[in-house]
């Protein structure tokens, strides 16, 4: 590997060996705490939110540095019609479609003002962001709404005590392990590696050149690692949240848009260049429109998420979460100007914000200092953002 | 022999890969008006710019000495506060403040925290009255017409306490009429407060009306200065110097290209501004472009080129748009950028970096992003095939980059103005719209591109080249069309083909026969 390749190595990942740092600093400080089975399941079930509306947000950032400042507010008012439906005893995977298309239906809302009239989003967005907390107070009546006995929905979307994937246990590297986890964690892993080496062959074998095989070796190595550590570290625990599963899909989902459908190149194209992707022929409209469509999809999913984790609604959930939500993109590589980001790249930076926040909550930090301590990292990482593309010019 | 205010002394600015600007050499009189000609790209303006300090001193090489001594700019504040005003080409007034808080804007009226509103308006009126506008300052300037905006830069430029003032093409948005007026305030000037004026200008007949001596440049030399005061100077005289240089061989032949059938025909195409829609850009234009031919439209900045090739091409550009299209005899109503592509056409811009590329993403995404249908199935992205695709045309092209993961933004100007051109390749379109395909680059990549376009018509596709360059036109082109002022004012054949009588046309037309 030459100097400059490695150069461009550390700085595409800079962020991931940035969290690397971060945790070993808080392994220090907390006397190894954060790693403890119990805080990894918490930093995962925790900020399952931040994953789902951080994914999001960044198909919303990559069309030009555009945001959703109503996330917070649709989490909110989906999850207090979710409550109220629930609460009439109804089905609860009917509640779970009804919330979806709420949320689909707002982000379309907002996403036709923003893409067809020219409203700007900073302006669309904050007047949903007011609309939509006043709302939610208006369905929930401004009265907390006790879902603790919704059992099935719980259990299905990571809240209560039981929200975990069933599985007998055994004794593995001196832990109770849940043995469907661990099998998950391996037969997810074996997928990856197949799909990997599957993918090189193929490529090789219609004439396409492949990327250099040692690179793709140290990503599959390092993946797996990782992904097989924090298996072992669930199963350890109780096995698979449910919430986890959902996070998975979307990312999985959303990581697939981004990288390999058309749809997902115009976003780039259009955040990168508007006027040369209107010119290639580009519908920049549908793409405004299909970013804050699937935008309030996931705000759907993620007020879902909110209220079965709470395991109830209530008029003031969801505040702050666009932030956080921003914030993750921010801080995982997306340009403030657009075209720039990838989805694990946001998921990055919501787990450095995550690992932060219980590091510091670990060590017993005021709660103001760590939101103080998380502003700065968002300041560093932008200006990290703004002085490594200075320095290529 | 009247005192020289100002002389520019071997100055030379290079950008990268261009020398914009070699030795050159200038100097003006105090109370006279110099015009500077030159055709586009000839460096009038970057010499105007390094004497107002937008290129700060130690970006460019050479002397500068006003008034006696030399000056070392830094900004443009430091030129304006010897009196050197420059007026831009594009108006750089803020359409929703007034008149007044535009003239004092930067220069502000009383002190930094409180703005003295009575005096900045009190002022402004009296330099508004100055330059013959009887508007009230209190205006905003989005009322006012472009005539009238043109007077404020002046009145603005007044205020600043010009003593020489520069213009880059003050009259290239106005009309006749606005024209002249603004030209004969000049003079006034010239007349009762010895105002030194440099203006940069195309349209010859103003130049020969207004100034006392005549610089005129090329390829980023000063090549001669005409003095009125020793001899009668013609058109004739000042074209003469503007394109004298000498066509070697600096445009590959074509060799076996046989020119088919009508591919795309327009008729009675009018176009209006998507601003003002009063104004019209393309007026009636007509043309034709055969299978195998290069079509050359020439004409000076803001004739109305741009504007013709974007709204052909599905209506990218302007409003109120009527006239009939006809592709291969067929008559098509192209609603929009896709429709264009789906119907064979690609147009490649002249502003590569703003319209055309996609500048932090790699060669590969910008080479397909235009046809990405060919390397996907079902909206489903192959990236193998998608890479070497790209890896295809930068070979095609001879595109200098190590790879095709390279970012367009790290490119020279020739470099991406090839992949610009691969990305439309790709779209594999049957007539091919290149607007300025050639500006900014070096001489080499500028053959390399006479190259792939001549590769084109081989192909059987058909070329529109648009170019104010007059030799690259007459070069390559197997047809002209003259374009000014958003018509079409000339068709020549190669053979009857030269500078002068190209410009002849715009000449005509400009003086209205």
């Amino acid at each position: 590997m030459t100097k400059t390749n490695f150069s461009a190595v550390l700085k595409k990942y800079a962020m991931a060996i940035v969290l690397v740092l971060v945790i070993i600093l808080f392994y220090i400080l907390t006397n190894k705490a954060i790693l403890l089975p119990q805080n990894i399941n918490n930093l995962l079930s925790q900020n399952a939110y931040v994953f789902v509306l951080a994914t999001g947000m960044l198909l919303c950032i990559l069309t030009g540095g555009n945001i959703d400042l109503a996330v917070g507010s649709v989490v909110c008012f989906v999850g207090a019609v979710g409550g109220v439906v629930l609460d009439k005893d109804i089905n609860f995977i009917v509640a779970f479609a009804i919330m979806m298309l709420i949320g689909l239906a707002i982000g379309m809302w907002q996403g036709f003002w923003i893409a067809f009239v020219n409203v700007p989003p900073f302006i669309a967005t904050l007047a949903g962001m007011y609309a939509f907390r006043g709302l939610s107070n208006v369905v929930l009546g401004g009265q907390a709404l006790n879902l603790s006995k919704m059992d099935g929905f719980l259990k299905t979307f990571g809240g209560g005590a039981d929200c975990y994937i069933p599985g007998s246990t055994m004794s593995l590297f001196g832990n109770d392990v849940n043995l469907t986890c661990m099998a998950a964690g391996i037969i997810g892993i074996a997928i990856y590696l197949i799909m990997t080496i599957y993918g090189r062959i193929n490529t090789k074998k219609r004439g396409y050149e492949t990327p250099p095989l040692l690179g793709d070796v140290v990503k599959m190595v390092i993946i797996s690692v990782v992904v097989f550590y924090l298996t072992y570290k669930l199963a350890a625990y109780q096995g698979i949240p449910t919430s986890l599963i959902w996070v998975l899909l979307v990312v999985i989902a959303f990581g697939y848009v981004t990288q390999k459908t058309t749809i997902g190149r115009d976003l780039y194209a259009v955040g990168g260049n508007k006027k040369a992707a209107q010119l290639s022929g580009v519908n920049v409209k549908k793409v405004y429109f299909f970013a804050y469509s699937f935008m309030g999809l996931l705000s759907g999913l993620a007020g879902t998420l909110t209220i079965a984790r709470a395991a109830s609604a209530q008029p003031t959930y969801g505040q702050g979460y666009e932030m956080d939500a921003i914030g993750a993109c921010f801080i995982g590589g997306a340009s403030a100007y657009g075209g720039i980001g990838t989805v694990p790249g946001v998921i990055i930076g919501a787990l450095l914000m995550g690992v932060i926040n219980q590091g510091m909550s670990i060590c017993g930090v005021d709660a103001n200092l760590q939101k103080a301590v998380k502003g700065l990292v968002l300041l560093g990482a932008v200006i990290f953002d703004v002085v490594s593309k200075k320095e290529k010019k | 022999m009247a005192k020289v205010i100002l002389e520019m002394k071997n100055i030379t600015k290079t950008f990268p890969g261009v020398k914009a600007l070699d030795n050159v050499n200038f100097q003006v009189e105090e109370g006279e008006i110099h015009a500077l000609v030159g055709e586009n790209g000839a460096g009038k303006s970057t010499l105007m710019n390094v004497l107002s300090g937008i290129y700060p001193y130690g970006t460019y090489e050479g002397d500068i000495i006003y008034n006696g001594e030399v000056c070392k700019f830094n900004k443009i504040k430091d030129s304006e506060e010897k009196g050197i005003v420059i007026i831009h080409q594009e108006l750089a007034l803020i359409p929703y403040m007034s008149i007044g808080e535009n003239m004092f804007l930067g220069n502000e009226r009383g002190k930094k925290a409180a703005i003295d509103w009575n005096e900045t308006y009190g002022e402004a009126d009296k330099f508004l009255k100055m330059v013959g506008l009887s508007d009230s300052s209190r205006t905003l300037v989005k009322e006012l017409g472009t005539g009238k905006q043109q007077l404020v830069e002046i009145a603005k430029a007044l205020a600043k306490h010009a003593k020489l003032l520069i213009l880059d093409e003050p009259t290239s948005s106005l009309n006749e009429k606005d024209s002249r007026a603004l030209l004969d305030l000049l003079l006034r000037f010239k007349k009762e407060n010895g105002l030194t004026s440099i203006i940069i200008s195309h349209k010859l007949n103003e130049v020969s009306y207004v100034a006392d001596k005549i610089t005129v440049v090329r390829d980023g030399a000063t090549i001669e200065t005409l003095d009125k005061s020793k001899e009668e100077i013609s058109e004739d005289r000042i074209i003469k110097g503007m394109v004298g240089r000498e066509i070697t061989d600096r445009f590959p032949k074509r060799h076996d290209v046989t020119i088919g059938d009508v591919n795309l025909e327009v008729r009675n195409w009018s176009v209006y501004h998507p601003l003002y829609p009063e104004k019209k850009v393309v007026d009636n234009v007509s043309f034709t472009v055969r299978k195998g031919e290069v079509v050359g439209i020439y004409g000076l900045m803001g004739a109305g080129r741009t504007e013709l090739a974007m709204s052909i091409f599905g209506k990218s550009y302007g409003t109120g748009i009527t006239g009939t299209m006809l592709l291969n005899g067929r008559e098509v109503n192209l609603k929009n950028a896709k429709e264009a592509i789906k119907n064979k056409l690609a147009y490649v811009t002249e502003d590569r970096k703003g319209n055309g590329l996609v500048l932090n993403n790699p060669i590969k995404i910008n080479t397909t992003l235009a046809n990405l249908d060919a390397v996907s199935a079902k909206n489903i992205i192959d990236k193998d095939k998608e890479y070497q695709v790209a890896v295809e045309y930068k070979d095609m092209l001879k595109t200098k980059t190590p790879t095709v993961e390279q970012n367009v933004g790290n490119l020279s100007g020739g470099n991406q103005q090839k992949v610009l051109l691969a990305k439309w390749m790709f779209a594999e379109p049957d007539v091919l719209l290149l607007d300025e395909p050639t500006r900014g680059i070096d001489v080499g990549a500028k053959y390399e591109i006479y190259c792939i376009i001549n590769d084109l018509v081989k192909a059987g596709k058909s070329v529109v080249m648009i170019s104010s360059e007059l030799p690259e036109t007459i070069g390559m082109s197997d047809r002209i069309y003259v374009m000014n002022e958003g018509k079409f004012v000339g068709e020549l054949k190669q053979e009857e083909a030269s500078q002068e009588s190209i410009m002849a046309c715009i000449m005509r037309s400009g003086r209205g026969e």
